[in-house]
């Protein structure tokens, strides 16, 4: 540990660079797969034989091929098929579709545990399916759902590290980097360690709150 | 109003209403009794949609009901009902409960529907309750809750699923209350019931159904003090004494 606080001062604004590239990796496929994850839910909730299929299917494949596999796929085969993307879109749309899937099977639970007679009831006053999803389950369900959403936000996080395999600069990749020309492994890889630590601590404390607000009830 | 011809259903293998045919007139009150599975709710649930027929036909003001077809939602706003677990929505008021269906369903002006949505509730005795939560109330003032969110679609007739099975002894006697009230309003109801002493007072009509099959009706003093048939005579007997 000799000399961190001189390396950590040194390093410090090239590690926040690959930290403003974690945040947006993160946030990026937060919403790509909370939307994504909503359709499929959604689909699979329909009553809709054809759409359910398709989304339980959707669902299994995507869940049965590992992210960093998917974000080769995007970054390094797709341009053979004719869609090229930057490091950062392939990152962003990988984690999110990776992410979908379990956003989905989250969302599914928090739809189902609605008490059926409260849709037999919605209906029963004129409602249709849209209205009674809108006005009736999605409200409750979001209690429900708000705290497992907040460890897949953690998850999301660190699992954003994975973006550095195919050369997004962020917070795991700029570490790496430091290291590999300074040697100074020790030193830097606790910083990065921290770093993640720090960002992760709110969203630790926010699930928290979420989690006791849900008992509440 | 509401016509059911030779309706049957089944849940699978399971035949649950084997050709039902009767009919309800505009400000008649009709009881259905029958022991336990015997397919009295499912005919309730088949008037609005809530479950499909196999064969047969339902119309209510002569508007077939199809659950499939968009009619279906016209129907609904026609025909109310009232569950045995009352159904609140616990996330909402208890006037939120009662305006959803005007606001949401037919776009009715926010005030006006709030106005009669107080109104309904202060004719259910629950003027007071209007800002609480549908959990922090009791089951019959739950259930009074249902019927006032039944009243605010101004539906021309009301389904009432064993409104009273759900409920602690001692709070019977205020929802039967209300139900007595709004018969003799003048308003059309179908109840499924074990509330013997109410279908006595104040149907119009009772029906005897067991297996799927409409056993006897007839006017309801008469078929509740002289049962004409055996099944209906097994029937009243372990209701009334059940020692």
């Amino acid at each position: 540990m000799k000399g961190f606080w001189h390396d950590a001062v040194e390093f410090f604004p090239i590690l926040m660079s690959g930290v403003a590239l974690t945040i947006v990796v993160t946030i990026g496929s937060l919403l790509l797969s909370t939307v994504l994850g909503l359709v499929w839910a959604m689909m699979r909730v329909s009553g809709i034989g054809v759409l359910s299929a398709i989304s339980a299917s959707l669902i299994n494949v995507i869940r049965g091929i590992p992210i960093i596999v998917l974000l080769f796929y995007l970054y390094f085969v797709m341009p053979d098929l004719g869609v090229t993307l930057s490091a950062l879109q392939a990152a962003i749309l990988g984690l999110g579709i990776a992410y979908s899937a379990y956003q989905a099977e989250n969302f599914r639970a928090g739809i189902e545990a609605i008490d059926r007679g409260q849709i037999e009831a919605a209906q029963s006053i004129g409602m249709g399916w849209w209205l009674t999803m809108r006005r009736v389950v999605l409200p409750q369900a979001v209690r429900i759902v708000l705290p497992p959403y907040g460890n897949v936000m953690i998850m999301m996080l660190k699992d954003s590290s994975q973006a550095s395999t195919i050369t997004v600069a962020e917070l795991a990749l700029q570490g790496k980097l430091i290291a590999s020309s300074t040697f100074k492994n020790t030193n830097v890889f606790t910083m990065v360690a921290v770093m993640y630590l720090t960002m992760s601590i709110p969203l630790i404390l926010l699930v928290r709150h979420f989690e006791k607000r849900a008992g509440k009830k | 109003m509401i016509e059911l011809n030779d309706v049957h259903k089944s849940f699978g293998e399971n035949e649950v209403l084997k050709g039902i045919t009767a009919s309800v007139q505009k400000g008649e009150v009709v009881c259905i009794i029958g022991p336990s599975g015997s397919g009295k709710s499912t005919i309730l649930r088949c008037i609005n949609g809530l479950e499909s027929y196999d064969r047969g036909e339902i119309s209510v003001e002569g508007l077939k009901v199809d659950r499939d077809a968009s009619s279906i939602v016209k129907v609904r706003t026609q025909v109310s009902m009232v569950f045995q677990r009352f159904n609140l929505f616990p996330h909402r008021t208890v006037l939120e409960n009662v305006v959803e269906g005007p606001l949401y369903v037919k776009k009715e002006q926010r005030a006006a529907a709030l106005d009669r949505g107080r109104a309904l509730l202060a004719q259910v005795g629950l003027a007071e309750k209007a800002d609480a939560h549908p959990p922090q109330l009791s089951g019959g003032q739950q259930q009074r809750v249902a019927i006032a969110r039944a009243l605010a679609m101004q539906p021309k007739a009301i389904l009432f699923d064993e409104p009273t099975s759900a409920l602690d002894p001692e709070l019977v006697g205020d929802v039967l209350g209300v139900m007595r009230k709004l018969a003799d309003d003048g308003m059309t109801m179908v109840v499924v019931t074990h509330e013997m002493g109410f279908a006595r007072d104040v149907a119009d009509r009772v029906l005897f159904i067991d297996g799927g099959v409409i056993v006897e009706q007839g006017p309801a003093k008469a078929l509740l003090n002289q049962p004409q048939h055996p099944r209906t005579q097994d029937f009243l007997r372990r209701v009334l004494h059940p020692l």
